[in-house]
């Protein structure tokens, strides 16, 4: 199988990076296989599952963290996903979003169709690079579980949008899929930070 | 003599102030720059500047999860890249206002615009947005407002359509 070699387990490392997770950590994946790592996490109201608009997540976290700024705003998503809206860390960037956290589990690979080589394969694109181009604060490079425990405990004490790339093996665990109605999803989301639904 | 004082963008900026929006997710275009200006100015308001326009859809998407509500100024060019991430607005009915400024049709000099401009209006309604659309000055802000209460009021789709006409052809050679 081709992608990243020693990477992080992506479930594991998505319990780790929610493991003391606070009620007002609103988290928002990718399409994809971290929509699927944010379910088998534990579901939560809070969650905002994408089962589709490719390219969206980041922006998505950015209405959201402008809209609830004493809140913090976890967008976790793939690099595919990441790639298709690399434009959407420029638009951060400039931004500057002291509530919002753009976290990309990275494996090299587009998982859900096949394994292909993504543009971060074997060295190729450097998203850290290009998150540290577009103006972020703070770019972590995360490749053990000591990185993956600093950047979980960083997620309860944002100062600045911050970036972190998250190695991850290329594997393919079973499934785990979350609520797929948008509507239901938007309702409860909005409930649950108090809203009218 | 000396032309009309153009009053529909400052007409449009107060149509926005009293929906309440406080999210202005943008690409630039010349027949927006004073609403962008006065956007841009107003402290109770999040300009954001966007490098596509599809990422406003999202942003928008993003402010209403949040409580906030958001408007999406492009011009007609801009529709064709949001056409996937609209389905985003359509799956999970998420309020999403549009105010685009035509290019295209009227006194258009550049034939690259022709293309996109002439198919805005069929392809925003197969994706489900309520199409207004303002000719004369005096019919912007109420066609504005009609558009404010359909995407606030049911969590729907609109565009607010300025014409070519309405904003006036580009000069081109000065």
């Amino acid at each position: 199988m081709s992608g990243h070699a020693n990477g992080l387990e992506r479930r594991a490392a998505m319990a780790t990076l929610l493991a003391d997770r606070k009620d007002d950590l609103l988290v928002v994946p990718g399409l994809g296989s971290t929509t699927w790592d944010l379910a088998a996490a534990g579901d939560n109201d809070r969650n905002f599952y994408l089962w589709g608009a490719m390219g969206g997540a980041a922006m998505i976290g950015l209405g959201l963290a402008l809209a609830q700024p004493d809140k913090r705003v976890a967008v976790i998503t793939g690099d595919g996903e990441m790639l298709m809206g690399m434009g959407s860390l420029a638009t951060i960037g400039i931004k500057q979003p002291a509530n919002l956290a753009v976290i990309v589990f990275d494996n090299g690979v587009y998982g859900e169709t096949g394994m292909q080589p993504s543009h971060t394969h074997q060295g190729g694109v450097d998203l850290l690079g290009v998150a540290r181009g577009c103006g972020f604060t703070d770019c972590l490079d995360v490749a053990d579980e000591a990185g993956l425990a600093a950047l979980a405990a960083r997620l309860s004490s944002l100062n600045g949008p911050l970036f972190a790339r998250v190695l991850i093996e290329a594997s393919d665990p079973p499934r785990v899929l979350p609520e797929r109605d948008g509507t239901v999803l938007k309702n409860r989301f909005r409930a649950a930070i108090g809203l009218k639904a | 003599m000396n032309a009309p004082a153009i009053d529909w963008p400052d007409k449009l900026y107060k149509t926005l102030k009293r929906a309440g929006v406080r999210q202005v997710g943008y690409v630039p275009d010349a027949g927006h720059a004073r609403l962008i200006d006065r956007c841009r100015a107003d402290p109770d308001i999040e300009d954001v500047v966007l490098t596509t326009e599809e990422e406003g859809v999202a942003l928008a998407a993003g402010a209403w999860l949040g409580g906030q509500r958001a408007v999406l100024l492009m011009q007609s060019s801009g529709v064709g890249n949001c056409i996937n991430m609209l389905s985003l607005a359509r799956t999970c009915r998420f309020p999403l206002l549009m105010m685009i400024t035509m290019r295209g049709e009227w006194e258009e000099f550049n034939p690259w615009q022709q293309p996109m401009g002439s198919i805005v209006d069929p392809v925003l309604k197969l994706c489900d947005a309520e199409i207004y659309r303002a000719v004369k000055p005096d019919e912007v802000e109420g066609l504005a407002e009609r558009a404010v209460q359909h995407v606030f009021g049911d969590e729907r789709i609109a565009a607010l359509l300025l014409s070519q006409e309405l904003i006036g052809k580009k000069v081109w050679v000065k």
